[in-house]
Formats: structure tokens, sequence, C-alpha cells
């Protein structure tokens, strides 16, 4: 079956359209079609926040309010979701909604230009149960800019509407929004457009999803958009015919399996934290540092992984894990090791109609230390300049085998051969004896200079982050060699 | 956690009802946080509106165009008009003073981003696809793109100046200990979230009516009217708000304005422009980047004998508001302290990059790096704790003439550092970093306490001035228009709080409206901190004459004499009578009393003469300190910021919250500016961080959750200004130096006795070369 509308929820109302254009992003629909002004765009690029609304979403049956960058979402995406943008918030008498209430009585706007996407951001944390720490408000808060205020105002607002006990007329009308979600994911294929001409499809079984790549190869296929949103709003590339991940059924599915995890490819990140945490407190800590929470609402690891960026933070964790990858063509299935996927510089391992549809990662044995470290010009939602993942095997004090990755130190997310055969039989009491090894990263690397930081400052990073993995291996704890992300253990021990 | 002076009943006497010194809300408060604020993007839009997109070469930042084939661009869908300096009717310029900014580049490409033509078209989309599509050939040049390569060709913009107070060559030679050494401190983007947006409307009669996201309504006005050869009167320009500016829209926004006129102009339709925001970081201007140079005398207890000081400023290709950002950097090379003998020369460099322009400080702010750097320089050499050797260079009694000859004659900080001394618990603090920094392999803390003295007035003395329009309605609500403009800053909200004040009527009943060319003419922008000290006095003096008119009138009607009419709690006391005020205005309008007044102020006591580098270029400083502890990652160069304390002066404060909000938003400006703000620019002069991915201002993170903010007990400004409050735009900005001088303070801990080479802004690169150039050797 086959449906050629959109639906979604909106102030309590199924809308539904058949005009959608393939590239037509959310932000525009809202200001350009529906006159409603109070999303702002400030960037246009995913990283502002000027215009996060919340999608009301059903996982796992249950309904969940996520941040989401209207300016890269493309409409399309937003089917079988509540839509809440800043006008739909206060109440039938003009009553403002609590957030709204706390960020005026706080003085937490200046200008103001930033202030309906914070309020959305807040919307989201205020129902996200639980109350609000800082460090809650701050990752809720990271893919929001303020230039006016310095946070604080709007940070005591959050702390003190955010109190886990949700009292909106959103939560009033829970039941009965999850009861008309549920109805709106009909499970049908949704086409819109020609297949000559272009169109919007969204396949809602991975079947489906392979034939009809297969037919179009010369299509784009988009998860979250966090990537192919920019190319249609900063490259103005034209991308007539859009498949949309988002509704396949089977590529969101999660799993643990015997050696560990199983991620479908259209994992979000966001949904990926509970397993990742599963295997190692620095893939939350990374995870935490990737994007903001309106990409990860919505970006995905499948996405992350066929961007085939060599700033991508997810591969060199991955890889350094030992991760396989799956992919689907047609009918047709094969798997690799997943550093083997990237070949070159915008080159991966993929054929044409052949799509990502999922990853196996190991968990760790009793015997491996496993670190991975971010580096970047701004610790909240910056793209890596440095990173470095590290899985070591250490038998009595000794490294008798290693997996070394980094991003950002070649054209891909690359493994350090050379590195990694040199750290073999390392005893981890005797630094001296590290030096050779970090200088066997300068063979394995020839980083570039660019914007975020110089061809040195890159190598003498890596060779930091190995050093620091190693000192972190042989004992020493996070709460002397980091400033951020200390891990639980030292943090308990220090407690 | 919220400071405690919002707690307080009152900041600031008044003799109303109490609306000044009050922590109101933003007077747009409840519109922000629902979204009903409306920018100019959110106007509806009128029928037949057109849009207007800007093209540029993109491969070239120098050099003159042979050919300019626009045939694609024109055939593109939806487009109506292609327009270039040939299609200019008036004046090819949006210059602020010197007449060098081409609205379109006529013949020739001075930086990468110029604007060479721009599309008009149906739709915005549409505009943007065709702007790419031009062939734009030119015969490149070598682009001059640091402000090294600037000073190897010796061009500038401005002339060079100085300020010279007796032979610092000759005195640093006689003095005990001498030092020297030179940092770059980088430029810094806006990032105001609202990009520069206009809308043009045009009228009967050839008028035109401009809707800018403007700092200068008065300017945009003179420049459309040159560029369409019409008179001033012909063109009126309007700003209800813009989303944020701090200086980025005082001339930059005149581009787009002409653009948007020009445009419709054209087509005779409404024309829209609302840059993209990458193509707003490459075609503004920005903060000033400064290649600092000093070398200094001082005596074995660290206080200075001379002081020889270069600011070099990148500039770019035009001068723009150059002068005057390099004349107050100079102005502040001091800061706080006393040079007994001194040179502060500055070079206004010419680079073939973006014409560099205000930015929130005006120059001060790198001018204060050269002093804060000594300071630590200082203390670094002599082995010496650094806020001592601040506390001993401090203006003092006998100690009090700057180098540019002006007394400082209200110098609170020695007793506001002290206050500041104890509260943040410093000398406790640093022996609990000590020992921290002597256990700790990796991580080293850092702290440091800065403070700031910041001189209030426009340099250029014509612009002290102001003028505002009051209307009282008979139904005794009351409509306020000023020349000052509102970017966030709070200034609507103040202005109506004094009108309030004044007639004694609550604060609800005083509507701001736009700032309009039409209503107060012949304005200067809104900046240098002075908003609420200019407009706030001419409102004030606009709404005194209505009442003085208001109470003759009563005391007439009551036989008293017109001083004992009072006005408070909106009644209006009269020979024991109380009339509401609303009633005594409907009254006023039976007896054919005016109730609408101009009033107008021109700041006192200003007589700085540049030409001869003498008189008062101040009324007076505003004050403030910070002190900040940083942790550094000596491996990766990583830093967070642990703890900030700030104390700073705003006289009696109009309204606590908002100041509050000026301290906190500009400290946490300041650190983005000196820590994770960089601008990198490729050899070809490219700006290759023109995107909020690659330029990173503070998130929430960033600001430490242990941040103490107070206002100085002040007894009111000692200068008479509105309700003896002082500005406080910009001085916050400047207690950030705090933070990057506690990261040189922990990088110091390495190797005592050295100077770290650390250069702002301070990344984890940058750091981490600082680190490793106490290392080596
Ligand atoms: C503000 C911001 C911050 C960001 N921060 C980070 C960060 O910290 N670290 C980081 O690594 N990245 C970051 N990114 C980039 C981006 O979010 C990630 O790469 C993300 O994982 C992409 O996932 P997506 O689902 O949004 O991909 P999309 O944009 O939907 O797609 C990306 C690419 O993958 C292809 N694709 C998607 N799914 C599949 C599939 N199943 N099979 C085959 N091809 C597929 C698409 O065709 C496209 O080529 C950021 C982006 C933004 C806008
Ligand atoms: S407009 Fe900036 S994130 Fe969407
Ligand atoms: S209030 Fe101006 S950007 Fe936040």
């Amino acid at each position: 079956m086959t449906r050629s509308s959109v639906r979604f929820l909106h102030r309590g109302e199924v809308v539904s359209l058949t005009d959608v254009g393939a590239n037509e992003t959310l932000l525009d629909y809202l200001r350009l079609r529906r006159h409603a002004y109070g999303t702002k765009e400030g960037c246009a690029e995913g990283d502002c926040g000027a215009c996060t609304v919340a999608l009301g979403t059903l996982q796992d049956g249950g309904l969940e309010y996520a941040p989401v960058n209207a300016c890269i979402c493309l409409l399309g995406m937003i089917d079988g979701k509540e839509l809440v943008a800043v006008e739909d918030l206060a109440g039938a008498n003009g009553a403002l909604h609590p957030v709204q209430d706390a960020v005026l009585r706080h003085h937490g706007s200046q200008c103001g230009f930033c202030t309906p996407g914070i309020v959305m951001s807040l919307f989201t944390l205020y129902h996200a149960g639980g109350r609000a720490d800082r460090q809650a408000v701050n990752d809720t808060l990271a893919g929001n800019l303020c230039r006016c205020t310095g946070y604080r105002p709007i940070v005591d607002a959050a702390l003190e509407a955010c109190d886990g006990t949700p009292r909106d007329a959103f939560a009033a009308h829970r039941a009965n929004t999850t009861e008309r979600l549920a109805a709106l994911n009909d499970g049908e294929d949704i086409f819109i457009g020609d297949e000559e001409a272009g169109f919007l499809a969204a396949p809602a079984t991975v079947d489906a999803l392979a034939r009809l790549y297969v037919r179009h190869p010369d299509a784009t296929l988009v998860a979250g958009a966090t990537d192919v949103g920019l190319w249609i709003t900063k490259q103005l590339r034209a991308l007539p015919k859009i498949i949309l991940l988002g509704r396949v059924a089977g590529l969101a599915e999660m799993r643990e399996t015997e050696q560990g995890f199983y991620f479908g490819a259209g994992v979000t990140h966001a949904q990926a934290e509970p397993a990742m945490a599963a295997i190692d407190p620095d893939l939350v800590e990374l995870l935490r540092r990737f994007g903001g929470k309106q990409v990860r609402a919505v970006g995905t690891i499948g996405g992350n992984i066929a961007n085939g960026s060599p700033i991508g933070d997810s591969m060199p964790a991955l890889i350094a894990l030992g991760t396989t990858l799956h992919l689907r063509r047609g009918q047709a299935t094969r798997s690799m090791p997943l550093e083997d996927f990237f070949i070159d510089y915008g080159k991966q391992d993929r054929a044409a109609g052949e799509f990502v549809t999922g990853i196996d990662v190991p968990r760790l044995e009793s015997d491996h230390v496993f670190r991975c470290y971010k580096i970047s010009k701004r610790f909240d939602q910056d793209i890596s300049a440095v990173l470095g993942a590290f899985r070591f095997t250490v038998e009595t004090g000794r490294i008798t085998h290693a997996r070394v990755a980094f991003g950002g130190m070649a054209a891909t997310p690359k493994r350090a051969a050379a590195t990694e055969s040199a750290l073999r039989d390392l005893p981890l009491d005797d630094p001296q004896g590290w030096e050779a090894i970090c200088k066997a990263l300068a063979m394995d690397f020839q980083p570039i200079d660019d914007m975020r930081a110089g061809a040195r400052y890159r190598l003498e990073t890596a060779q930091a982050l190995l050093r620091k993995a190693l000192h972190e291996a042989g004992g020493t704890a996070s709460t002397e060699t980091r400033l951020v992300g200390l891990r639980p253990e030292d943090t308990e021990r220090a407690a | 956690m919220p400071p405690e002076v919002l707690q307080a009943e009152r900041t600031a006497p008044g003799d109303g009802n109490g609306a000044v010194g009050r922590a109101l809300a933003h007077d747009s408060a409840r519109g922000h946080v629902q979204g009903t604020a409306r920018f100019i993007d959110d106007v509806p839009e009128p029928a037949a509106l057109v849009h207007v997109a800007p093209g540029y070469a993109n491969h070239a930042a120098r050099g003159r165009i042979t050919a300019l084939d626009l045939d694609a661009v024109r055939a593109a869908p939806g487009v109506a008009a292609v327009l270039t300096a040939a299609d200019i009717p008036g004046k090819n310029d949006c210059s602020p003073v010197f007449g060098d900014d081409p609205i379109l580049a006529d013949g020739f490409i001075a930086f990468h981003g110029q604007v060479v033509f721009a599309v008009v078209a149906l739709s915005r989309d549409e505009a943007r696809r065709a702007s790419r599509l031009a062939r734009i050939t030119v015969d490149e040049e070598e682009p001059r793109v640091s402000v090294e390569a600037g000073l190897a060709s010796g061009e500038t913009v401005v002339p060079d100046y100085q300020f010279l107070r007796g032979e610092p060559g000759a005195d640093m030679k006689q003095a005990p200990h001498t030092g020297s050494g030179s940092l770059h401190v980088g430029g810094q983007e806006h990032f105001y979230l609202e990009g520069q947006v206009a809308l043009a409307l045009p009228g009967e009669g050839g008028a035109m009516h401009v809707l800018s996201s403007t700092q200068h309504p008065s300017e945009i006005q003179h420049l459309v009217a040159a560029m369409l050869g019409k008179p001033d009167s012909d063109v009126v320009c309007e700003c209800r708000r813009m989303g944020g500016a701090f200086g980025g829209k005082e001339s930059q926004a005149a581009q787009w304005a002409c653009l948007a006129a020009l445009a419709a102009s054209v087509t005779g339709s409404a024309a829209k422009l609302r840059l993209d925001r990458d193509d707003d970081m490459i075609m503004t201007g920005k903060r000033h980047d400064f290649r600092v140079d000093y070398s200094y005398g001082c005596d074995d207890t660290g206080r200075l004998v001379a002081v020889d000081g270069a600011l070099n400023a990148r500039c770019g290709y035009s001068a723009d508001l150059s002068m005057a950002v390099c004349d107050r950097a100079m102005f502040h090379a001091d800061n706080a302290y006393f040079y007994p003998s001194a040179r502060i020369l500055s070079r206004r460099v010419k680079t073939d990059t973006v014409s560099n322009t205000a930015f929130r400080g005006f120059g001060g702010p790198q001018g204060m790096m050269l002093a804060e750097r000594m300071m630590d320089d200082i203390a670094c050499r002599l082995g010496l704790d650094p806020l001592d050797v601040r506390k001993r260079n401090l203006y003092g009694r006998g100690r009090d003439i700057t180098p540019y000859g002006m007394k400082v004659g209200d110098n609170i900080l020695p007793r506001l550092v002290r206050e500041l001394e104890t509260t943040s618990d410093y000398r406790e603090r640093r022996r609990g970093i000590a020992a921290f920094n002597g256990s700790n392999r990796f991580l080293k803390k850092g702290m440091s306490l800065t403070p700031v003295k910041f001189g209030i007035a426009f340099t250029l003395k014509h612009l002290n001035q102001a003028g505002a329009l009051v209307h009282v309605y008979t139904d005794g609500s009351v409509l306020v228009n000023h020349g000052g403009t509102e970017m966030g800053q709070g200034l609507h909200t103040k202005v109506a709080q004094v009108v309030a004040e004044e007639f004694g009527i609550g604060f609800e009943h005083v509507k701001i409206t736009a700032t309009k060319t039409d209503m107060v003419p012949n304005t200067t922008p809104t900046a240098a901190s002075s908003g609420s000290d200019l407009n706030g006095m001419a409102a004030k003096r606009a709404a005194a004459t209505i009442k003085d008119r208001m109470a003759a009138l009563a005391g007439r009607l009551y036989q008293v004499p017109k001083a004992e009419v009072r006005f408070a709690d909106s009644t209006v006391t009269v020979g024991g009578q109380d009339i509401p005020f609303a009633e005594l205005a409907k009254t006023c309008f039976l007896e054919r009393v005016s109730l609408s007044s101009t009033g107008y102020f021109a700041t006192p006591k200003i007589t700085w003469d540049r030409a001869s580098a003498s008189g008062r270029p101040f009324l007076y400083f505003a004050y403030g300190a910070a002190c900040s502890e940083v942790t550094i990652d000596t491996l990766t160069g990583e830093m967070r910021v642990d703890r900030v304390d700030l104390l700073h002066d705003v006289g009696n404060s109009l309204n606590p919250a908002i100041d509050i909000g000026q301290i906190e938003g500009g400290f946490a400006q300041g650190m983005g500016w000196l820590t994770t703000e960089e601008l990198v620019f490729d050899a070809k002069g490219r700006l290759t961080t023109h995107a909020p991915s690659t330029y990173k201002i503070p998130v929430a993170s960033d600001v430490p959750e242990d941040f103490r903010v107070a206002l100085w007990k002040s007894k009111g400004n000692r200068e008479p200004t509105i309700y003896r409050s002082k500005a406080v735009g910009e001085p916050p900005l400047m207690l950030a130096i705090s933070v990057f001088s506690a990261i040189s303070n922990a990088i110091a801990s390495l190797n005592p006795g050295r100077v770290p080479a650390l250069d702002a802004p301070a990344t984890p690169e940058t750091i981490a070369r600082a680190i490793r150039s106490m290392q080596d050797a």
C-alpha cells in the first residue's frame, strides 16, 4: 500500500499534505507557507538552534519530545509525528507555558532572537522526566547559541521550570496524543511525485527500500538530514529524488547479540546511547559531545558512517572496537570490517543502489581497556580537530594487542597500523619506553592544516592522546588526566 | 544562581512612582518567549515582494575585473533584475565617514567577498541560486592578508597617530628592569543571531521607507538618499529591534539597506534582502585583530617607569570606523595603570580583507590587552604575584594623568579591586592553586584578577548628542520615541522607565515605538555604551517639558505654585487634591496645553581635540574587575574555566536585571573572543571560518557553574548622568581578559620566570603552542 501524502499532528489536528517538495524544509514550511514567524532562522545549517521545534515521537510505544532543527529537517521527515512550534506552547487564554514564564521572570532574553529556539529546547527538557541539573541543562542547550545573555539566566530558568513534573497541556493530552500518533503510523510506503521527474519517498520496510533504491540508484538517501540538509540549504544542490529512511522499520532496530550489540543504520545517536553506555562510558561522553541534542535526535549511525567524513566522530571509536559493517543491495547483502569501508576522501566501498543496514559492535572483554578522546576548539557541539580511540588488550601490565584509530588525521577515519604493532608487548609501567611509540604515529599519519587545527598540532595531539590513554591504562585516574568526561569509576573513587 | 542585587527593591533613587532602579523585565520579553516579537523578516510580506541576493567572485581576493558575464544570472528562473554599479543613480558608497566603501564593486575587487552585483528575484531561493551563476574574470593580484603583510607594504587606511609623554626610550634605560614582547590578538565575528536584513518599501513620488536592522538609522537614511540621488527628506529608516548587533550593525547594515532600496527603486516593488549566514560572515566587517608590541621599564616592585607600545591594527581594505576604533584602542592601552612616561603608537594597517569595524569595546579591548600582558610579563620576570603588580600600578593620588592627558578623577578601582580580592578569596585560592600545580602532572591551574577602566563618550565630539519625542495622549497613555535603537541591551526599557518616573506613572503606561528617522531626526549611532546616557536624558527632558506645562496648568487651576504640584503613582497631587494623571492630561487638551514635546541632550565637558591630542575625551569612566580561575590540560592544550567572580560599577543602576544581563553577556562574549572564537583566513585571503560549524562562540557549558556576579555598591556616578547611572554596554566585555590572563598564569607555572608566548584567542592549539614555548630551549 502506498500513500501520497505526509501526515502529522499539529495543534491537535492531523495535517495532511500532498504537495510536499522533496527538498522542502520544515522551517520554510512554517515561515513561508504557514506564515508562522516565531521559529527563527539564524544559520540554516543546524548549528545555532534558533529554529528549534519539538517533535513528539513514539519511542517503544511511549511519547517523547525531541528538539529538532527545523532549518535542516525535511518536511517529509515529520510524517507520523507531532509538531510543536513556539506558537503552540501558550495556553488558550494566552497564559505562558511554564518554561516561557521562567525564561521571562529570570530575564533570559535580551534581543530575543534565540529565545523561541531556547524555549523549545527547554520544552523538551521539561518533558524529559526527572529534575534537571546543570549538566542536563548544559546538554540541552549545547545546540542553542545565545550571543547576548551569557546563558546564566536561561540556565536558572531551566533549573526552576524543569522540575520533572510536567503540568502543561501536552502532559494532559499525552494519552490522546499517543493514540493519535499510533494511528498515524500506518506502516504504508509514502511516495509523492514522479518516478522520472523527481519524488519524495518514505518506504516503510527494508525490502521496499531495497527495491526502490535499486530502481533509483541516483536517488539521495536521507536519514536525519544533518548532513544532507546542508547540501540543500548551503550548497543549494537540487536533489530531485529523495528516499527518506526514517520510516523504515527494520533500520531502526537495536538489540543485544552474543558478541555485543547490533545497531540498525537508522538508529539515532540519541537512541544508541544506552547500548553504548553498556560498552564503555567514553562512548557516552563521545555521544554527549556529538553535535547537540537537536543533531543527536535525528542524526543516525548509518548516516555518520555512509557520509564517510574524515572527521566523523563515531568511526574511529567503532573501528577501535572492531565493528563490522553490513550493507545491502537489492537482495544481496555483504559485511566487512568498518575500516575497510573507507577508501579515500569522499569515496566509500558502496555500490550504486547499495545501502548500510547496520553494524555489529562487539562488547569489551575483561582484559580490554578502551579509551576515546575528542579534541575540538569548543567542548560542546563542535567538530573534532582530532579524535583518538584506543582498545588495548592488557595482560599482567603489558599490552598484548592494540587497535588504534584516529579521525582528523588522514583523508578517512583510519587505523594506525605502525603504532598498533609498536604497542605490542609494551609494559604499562614504563612511560620512558612510550616515547618511541608516540613517534610511530608520525609514520601512520601526515595530517593537514585547516581551520580546525594545524598539521603540527594534530600530530602532537594525537601523540599526546596516545600517551594519555597509556597513562590511564596504566592506572592513572581520569581525574588527573582530563578536564571533562571523567570516567565514572574515577569520580566514584574520588567521591 | 541569580545575583543578589536582583532581590533588591531599588537600585536608583527617583521621585516618581519608582520605575527607575527596578529589575523590570525587558519590554519585549513576553514577545520574545512567545516568538511574537517581530524582527524584520517576520513582518508580513507585502504583495509583489522581490528578494535580493548579493553576488561576488568566489575565487578572487584582489584585482581588476576584466570581464563580468551575468547572462546566466539574468536567464535564471525567477530573476527580475540584476544590478551592478552602473544601475546606481546617485552615489555608489555605503561608508560611514570616508566615502571609500562601494555598495557594488566598480571594476576592482578589494577583498574576498566584496559584492559585485545583486540579483533581484521573485523568491529568496531563486535569488540565491542565480547569484552563483556569474562568471567574473579578475586579473588577480596577491592579497595582503595578515597584519604583518600589511605592515610590510607600508600602506595604511588612515595615518599613524600617537600619544607621547616624556621620553620613554630614555626613561626605560634608567629602570632597574626592562622587558619587551609581542602578542597577536585575534579579531571577532559579531555573530548577532539575526543576520543582516533590510526591507525597502517604495512610496509616493519616489519616497523610500526602509526597515533596517541597524544601530544607525540616520546614516542608513542618508546613504540611501545619496545613493538614489534624493534629498534626505524622501527617505525614512525604521528599526523596531535588532536580533543582536554588538557594533556589527553600526556601519555594516548600510550596504544591505542600500541594495534593498536600489532593488525597490529599480523594480517599483517592495524588496527584501536577508543575508545568508555564511555570506554575512564573509561579507561584513569584524573586530580588528591586532599585533601588539610593547617594551617597558619598571622598578624592583614591578611598578612601571616607562612604556613604549605599538598597536598595529588590521583594518582591511577601507577606513570604515577604523580611525575611531584605533583611537579608542590607544585610549585604553593604559587600562587602569599609570604610565609615568609613555609612547602609544597606533598603526592602521591596510590589508586586502573585509573592512574591520565596530565591535563592543570598539578597540578598547585590544588596547587593554597591551596593559594586561605587560602586567603578567612583569609578574613572571620578577617572580611577583600578578595581582600585587597590578595593584601597584593602578592610578592613584598624584599618579592620575593618562597618557592622553586626562585626569582620572573618579577612580574607585583601588577600593573595588581590594573588595574583589576579598570576596573572591584570592589569596587563599592562590595558595590552593600552587598546591594543586605542585601535585598534578598533566593538569595545571591558573588564576588572575584584572581590572577594567573604560572611558564613556564618543571620542568624536559631535556624536555625543541625542533627541527624543514624547507624546501624552488624553487618556493618560504616553508614547516615547528617541534616536537610540534596541538591540537587546534594554535601552527602550530603560528609557521608558525614565519617562514613567518623570511622569510618576506606571511603566506599563509608557509605549515604546520603533526608532524612526521621521520621528526623531539627525540621530547618532547607538554605540559607545552611550544609549541610555544620551537618550535617557533627552527623553527625560522631553517628558519634563510636558510635565512642566501640566504642572503649570494644574497650579493655575488650583491656585498653587507649580513647584508644589507632585506627580506620583499615576496621580497628580495639587493643593491637597489628587487628580488622576489621565484626567489632568484630558484637562490640558481642553485648556489647549500642548502634550507633546521634543527633548535634546548634548554631553557636557567633552573637549577632546584630536589634532593636538589634548583636552578631555570622556565624561567619566566605568569600572569593574574580574577574577577567573582556569585549568589547562598540558597534554592537549584544552582549557576549562572553573570559577569567575565579577564586580562591576554601573553607578546607580537604572535596571539591575538589565545591567546584570549586560555584565554577564558581555563577559561571555569577551571570553569567546579570547578563547574559542578564531577567525582563520587562508593564504588567498578567504575566510575559512564563515559558519557556526567552524566559528565557535560560547555555549552554555562554557560559562562556569561557579559564576558570581555583583554590582559595586555605588553612591552614584560623580557626573550628573541620568539618575547618576553609568554606561554598561561595553565595559564588561573586557572583564574577560581575566580568563586569558589566568590561562597565561597556568602556563607560567610550568617554568617560573618565563613569560608564556600566548596569543589570543587561546584555543587548545594556541595554548599547546605556548606550552611548547615554555619547554623549548
Ligand atoms: C550542528 C551539527 C553538528 C554536528 N556534529 C557532529 C559531530 O560532533 N560529530 C560528527 O561525526 N558529525 C557531526 N555532524 C554531522 C552529522 O550529524 C553526522 O554525520 C550524522 O551522523 C549524519 O547522520 P544523518 O542521519 O543525519 O545523515 P544524513 O544527512 O541523512 O545522510 C548523510 C549521508 O549518508 C547517506 N546515508 C544515510 N543513511 C544511509 C544508509 N543507511 N545507507 C547508505 N547511505 C546512507 C546519505 O545519503 C548521505 O550521503 C554534525 C552536523 C550538524 C548539522
Ligand atoms: S537556523 Fe540555525 S540551527 Fe537552524
Ligand atoms: S537573547 Fe540575543 S541571542 Fe539570545
